[in-house]
């Protein structure tokens, strides 16, 4: 007697953890489908946008205020410095021309580098010439 | 390692930063000029470190070649062509952030934001605006390169519905975006490509070479929000911070020089300024005029001698004619006699910001002897002498007077209440506003007509 209502139990017990297992992984499934899907957005793009935004907006400030401050007379060696500083992008075509098989992306990504380091050399270069003029004259 | 990476970023940000308040003084500038370049070094030191970089020697060979051939054109440029220069850079940093776009399109998974035909919604948005930024800065300088280099004629180029063309191609582009948002379809972003370049081209086109300097500001900005707008796709604080500082710099000059032409931007970027040249002259040439007194260079240098205190006034055709080095041989000549020297820069005087200014310390002559619009203009009541060379627009009393006038409102040089005043002139001919000038009319003005370089050159001989 107590042997078969053990077995039963044992029985309904397995089935009850079949049930459950089943339910375990439709969950993961889930759960995976989520991450896939809305993580990369939710997650990991959203959380950047805010941090990025935020970033941002503070550094327009500071722009703003440091740039008023620049003397009219260095204008021109404050565009040409910009426009060096600016081709701080050559860190996404650097990321781009990295990997080491051939792909379009590389390729951009060397083009890319090209344009910038011109950019960098030619304009950091320029605006030392300008500003090495405005040297005060001895008399 | 992404920590530290990071960290490396926030430093060369710093030192960005640290460059441009370098700027606030000629004795800080070449110090902030250093911490710009130990900034952009950090920077690809730290990206090169990053994992993900592995082809080393096709990147060395990019920055060799891309260098060097930054290295010569810096070396070899003239100071009078810097505004094209600067054009054809910013053209530059248009099309690299245009290259990076499409690279992380294709390819996103190396900044993870995605996989390929399933980039995340927000990232694409970015990917997107940076490029449209990219490629309108890109073509739009090219145009300001052009007109600046003399390739195209610097008129403003208008046509029926330019503007119309223009909102056209710009509700265009959003749709694109919203398209390329919706499918991810690779054709989206080509076709956004295509849309923004032809924007950038037709923007420009319209702008006349009067207004060079706030189209060139204007670009200069463009080129940092591109910036950004990459920095937000491949979620990078650097490219961020950095973008943002050109960004407003550039929006900064913009409205410096709007300010000193009072123009408003919007007045600007709509375009056609300084097409009418002809009619403004013959409508202005009607009115009451007095007798034109031309006067030798030799009057000018007894008359100059004999002051107390002068005051020059040099305009971009000085630099044109490249009179600045005969200008300071003068300047030094009245030094020696006892003469008070000085000269006025007005914020619009030549081709971009400061350009004159960079102009005159090519020549040798010492920064603290060249004073900004307000800093002089009280000036010129005491003053024996003012010397005008390759100026015009920028000393008309029509600005304040005639409300009728073009430049009405503009911010001028008060040339007319010193003593007596010289203009060296080619001709009579009306100056890029197309405006005549009633100052050449005044008894006490003399007029030295002649190739600027040429007349000053004469007036220091007979100073001798």
């Amino acid at each position: 007697m107590d042997q078969t209502q053990l077995s039963a139990r044992i029985a309904e017990l397995k089935a009850n953890l079949a049930a459950l297992s089943q339910q375990a992984d439709l969950l993961a499934a889930q759960v995976a489908q989520t991450a896939a899907h809305g993580g990369a957005e939710s997650a990991g793009h959203g959380n950047f946008f805010v941090v990025g935004i935020t970033v941002f907006v503070l550094a327009c400030f500071v722009g703003y205020y440091v740039v008023w401050r620049v003397t009219p007379a260095l204008h021109s060696p404050l565009m040409a410095v910009t426009n060096a500083v600016s081709s701080v992008i050559i860190v996404g075509a650097l990321i781009a021309a990295g990997p080491a098989q051939f792909s379009f992306s590389q390729f951009m990504g060397f083009l890319a580098v090209i344009l910038a380091s011109v950019n960098i050399f030619g304009g950091f270069l320029v605006t030392q010439r300008m500003l090495s003029m405005f040297k005060k004259k001895g008399k | 390692m992404e920590t530290l990476s990071a960290l490396l970023y926030l430093v060369a940000s710093v030192c960005f930063i640290m460059a441009l308040r370098g700027l606030s003084s000629p004795e800080t500038s070449r110090q902030g000029n250093l911490y710009g370049m130990v900034g952009m070094t950090i920077a690809i030191v730290t990206t090169l470190a990053l994992p993900v970089v592995q082809s080393y020697w096709l990147i060395i060979l990019g920055i060799a070649i891309g260098g060097g051939i930054g290295y010569v054109i810096a070396n070899k440029i003239v100071m009078t062509a810097l505004p094209q220069l600067v054009a054809a850079f910013h053209s530059l940093v248009g099309l690299a952030a245009v290259f990076v776009a499409l690279a992380a399109y294709y390819q996103p998974e190396a900044y993870g934001i995605g996989v390929r035909g399933a980039i995340a919604r927000g990232s694409l948005i970015e990917m997107a605006l940076g490029t449209a930024i990219g490629a309108i800065t890109f073509t739009g300088s090219l145009v300001a390169f052009a007109k600046l280099q003399g390739l195209v004629s610097g008129k403003p180029l208008v046509f029926p519905f330019q503007h119309q063309l223009n909102a056209a191609l710009g509700v265009l582009t959003v749709l694109l975006v919203l398209w390329l948002v919706a499918s991810n379809a690779d054709a989206a972003m080509w076709l956004i490509v295509l849309a923004a370049l032809a924007l950038g081209f037709l923007l420009i086109l319209p702008i006349g070479g009067a207004d060079m300097p706030v189209v060139i500001s204007m670009l200069n900005s463009y080129s940092g929000w591109a910036a950004a707008g990459i920095g937000f796709t491949l979620q990078n604080n650097l490219l961020i911070i950095t973008g943002a500082l050109v960004g407003s710099s550039g929006a900064i000059l913009s409205y410096i020089m709007c300010k000193g032409m009072n123009r408003s931007i919007f007045n600007v970027i709509l375009g056609g300024f300084g097409g009418d040249s002809a009619a403004a002259g013959a409508a202005a040439g009607g009115g009451e005029r007095g007798t034109v007194k031309a006067g030798s260079p030799e009057d000018a240098a007894y008359i100059m001698k004999n002051a107390q205190s002068v005051i020059i006034v040099p305009g971009y055709g000085m630099a044109v004619a490249q009179a600045q080095h005969a200008l300071r041989e003068m300047a030094d000549q009245l030094k020696k006699e006892g003469v008070e020297v000085k000269y006025a820069i007005h914020p619009v005087a030549g081709r971009m910001p400061g350009h004159m200014n960079v102009l005159l310390a090519e020549a040798n002559v010492p920064y603290d002897e060249v004073f900004e619009l307000e800093d002089i203009n009280r000036d010129f009541q005491s003053a024996d002498v003012a010397f005008v060379i390759g100026a015009n627009d920028v000393t008309n009393p029509a600005a304040k007077t005639d409300p009728a006038s073009p430049i009405y409102g503009m911010p001028i040089l008060d040339v007319e209440k010193a003593k007596t005043v010289f203009f060296i002139k080619r001709s009579m001919a009306s100056g890029y506003a197309g405006v005549e000038n009633e100052l050449f009319f005044r008894p006490n003005t003399m007029m030295l007509f002649g190739d600027a370089k040429k007349v000053t050159e004469e007036v220091v001989k007979s100073m001798e």
